[in-house]
């Protein structure tokens, strides 16, 4: 045999590793950083939530506090809402408004890029167009509001000068009205992207056999088009209402710090130092979100659609 | 037809503007007024043109310590860009191969993507916490005595911005090998290559620049990262979280300056990763045309 003239450290070099240990050596990383940072925290928020707390540190022995002392008063005030179930008809509201949206103007304009503009070169030009903003910090693309619709914005300006108002308008700014808009503002793209990867798989064919056969552009759009770009539709849907339940920042900044949302609670109590509290919430919002992407996600399958 | 385009064409390009507007108006509106004179204010009308308020923010007066954030998030942002750069194309490799765990692996990626990113900032936030108890408790004197907390810009929050770029990074990794082509990869095992030789100079140059283009997404997505950020960074703040603190506090155009700085770090990096892209793809069509005429002679 040839490998016995070879020295040892060469023959160690030549051992070969199965294939599979290869690729777990080579997924090891990934999942260490999953594992410390993101696996091993869920478990400690889901644990934590139980523990109990004072003033300003939590004790490490079981006790539903966290939990009581979210829903509290809950029984006590129907048929009233108590605070937490407030909060949290708000913030569906909320992400309903924003999903409403994003879907529609996500929609529409990847349709435009998809079917309307033929060259691949415009295309890519128009999508990189949308792009841009992305790159740009979120709370920097919340304050450009402030200018344009402050007290003394350009919207205001226009609206006075116009002798439309006799004072200027207050709901523009720090109120739902400008909550949604921003989070619309940020967040469409993530509508568009995966709607539009999905519009340019269908098969042109289909839309020209669908005209042929006498269907009308609206008949074409609601029975090929639509159903063709169901995946996208759902893949963006999870991405924007997922992020929009669990938003504090732009409901925060845009909301000018007096509108509560269920990601809003978790941050005050934080504040407050009642980490159970806060951990119990999260585990309230991890439930109810993924409640959300469970029945999304019975609609099609991820891992397909790369 | 006289028209040339139906006339859908024409509303959807008007809504599509009118979508382009609806992106950049804002911002073009605060990249006009940090150049505000010495006494403008937060809205239009433009009261002079100054770089007023870019020398405050480096003079350190009246915001809190700009450029020491600033640095900081720079040192972070490359950081995480290239550990998502290594691990992302390490992982990528790892799932062109079956292997058992692969599809939890995938999950856990998509997962860390749309679980709400406070959750996952309480979490780590929640994880050195105990950790630093435990030390304080349970840990040798020599470590105990005058621990605080490891908490901090490189731990807790470099874990964080990776919970965060890590799957954006995968995704990317799916899609190049989605298209990629192994035939050039077989070429090179069947003249003899190593794992090691086929993957350095075959697979990396074809795929070099959209690992580009995941590094990019790494630097500006811990660049502008908050959510994750805002539990488990520690002491310090980030630019970011240094830019959420002040718009409670904002009455002058200061924030807008602040702003304009950041974005205009965020439009550089795009531009150097955007025209490497374009190098390397030059690169390696040439060297393309190159193998496919024979060698120079």
């Amino acid at each position: 045999m040839v490998s016995v003239s070879r020295p040892a450290g060469r023959r160690f070099a030549r051992l070969r590793l199965s294939g599979e240990a290869v690729a777990w050596l080579q997924a090891l990383p990934m999942g260490l950083v999953f594992g410390l940072f993101f696996l091993l925290p869920l478990a400690l928020v889901v644990m934590v939530s139980f523990w109990d707390y004072n003033e300003y540190e939590m004790i490490p022995a079981f006790s539903g506090r966290g939990y009581s002392d979210t829903f509290e008063g809950c029984l006590a005030q129907l048929p009233d809402l108590c605070t937490i179930l407030r909060t949290y008809a708000k913030t569906v509201k909320l992400c309903f408004l924003v999903w409403l949206f994003t879907l529609g103007i996500g929609f529409t304009v990847a349709y435009f890029l998809a079917f309307h503009v033929k060259s691949k070169t415009w295309q890519i030009g128009l999508t990189l167009l949308c792009t841009i903003p992305f790159w740009t910090s979120n709370v920097i693309r919340m304050i450009a509001w402030i200018p344009l619709l402050g007290r003394n914005g350009l919207v205001n300006q226009a609206l006075t000068g116009l002798r439309l108002t006799p004072q200027p308008v207050e709901w523009l700014l720090f109120s739902e009205f400008s909550v949604v808009l921003s989070l619309v503002h940020l967040f469409t793209f993530f509508m568009v992207v995966p709607i539009f990867n999905s519009m340019i798989r269908i098969d042109r064919s289909l839309i020209e056999a669908a005209y042929d056969g006498g269907a009308t552009a609206l008949q074409t759009l609601v029975n090929v088009v639509i159903p063709l770009s169901k995946p996208g539709i759902v893949i963006g849907s999870i991405f924007v209402i997922t992020i929009v339940m669990g938003d504090f920042i732009t409901v925060g900044v845009m909301g000018g710090q007096q509108i509560a949302s269920a990601g809003k609670i978790i941050e005050t109590r934080l504040n407050a130092l009642q980490f159970p509290a806060a951990a119990a919430n999260a585990v309230i919002l991890l439930g109810f979100t993924l409640m959300i992407i469970f029945l999304l996600s019975k609609l099609v399958d991820i891992r397909k659609e790369l | 037809m006289v028209w040339g385009r139906p006339v859908a064409f024409y509303a959807l390009a008007a809504f599509f503007a009118a979508y382009v507007l609806f992106l950049y108006g804002p911002m073009i509106a605060i990249f006009v007024l940090s150049f505000q004179g010495p006494q403008g204010g937060l809205t239009f009308p433009m009261n002079g043109v100054s770089l007023f308020w870019f020398e405050k923010l480096f003079a350190g007066g009246g915001i809190v310590n700009i450029g020491a954030a600033f640095r900081r998030s720079l040192l972070l942002g490359a950081v995480v860009m290239i550990l998502t750069v290594v691990i992302s194309v390490c992982s990528g490799l790892a799932f062109r191969k079956r292997f058992r765990g692969s599809a939890a692996l995938f999950y856990v990626a998509v997962a860390s993507l749309i679980v709400p990113s406070i959750i996952t900032s309480l979490g780590i936030a929640l994880e050195f916490r105990i950790l630093d108890d435990g030390i304080k408790k349970f840990g040798p004197d020599w470590l105990a005595a005058d621990h605080t907390t490891w908490m901090g810009l490189f731990t807790s929050g470099l874990g964080a911005h990776l919970t965060w770029t890590l799957p954006f990074g995968l995704l990317i990794m799916f899609a190049i090998f989605n298209r990629f082509n192994p035939s050039y990869e077989e070429a090179a095992r069947d003249q003899g290559a190593t794992a090691w030789q086929g993957f350095r100079y075959v697979v990396l140059p074809l795929i070099l620049p959209s690992v580009v283009g995941i590094g990019l997404f790494g630097f500006t997505l811990s660049w502008d990262e908050i959510a994750r950020s805002s539990q488990a960074i520690g002491e310090v703040n980030t630019l970011p979280l240094e830019l959420q603190g002040l718009t409670t506090t904002v009455t002058r155009p200061d924030v807008y300056a602040l702003g304009t700085l950041t974005s205009a770090v965020s439009f550089v990096v795009i531009l150097a990763a955007l025209a490497g892209i374009r190098l390397l793809q030059r690169r390696t069509s040439r060297s393309a045309r190159d193998a496919v005429a024979g060698p120079a002679r």
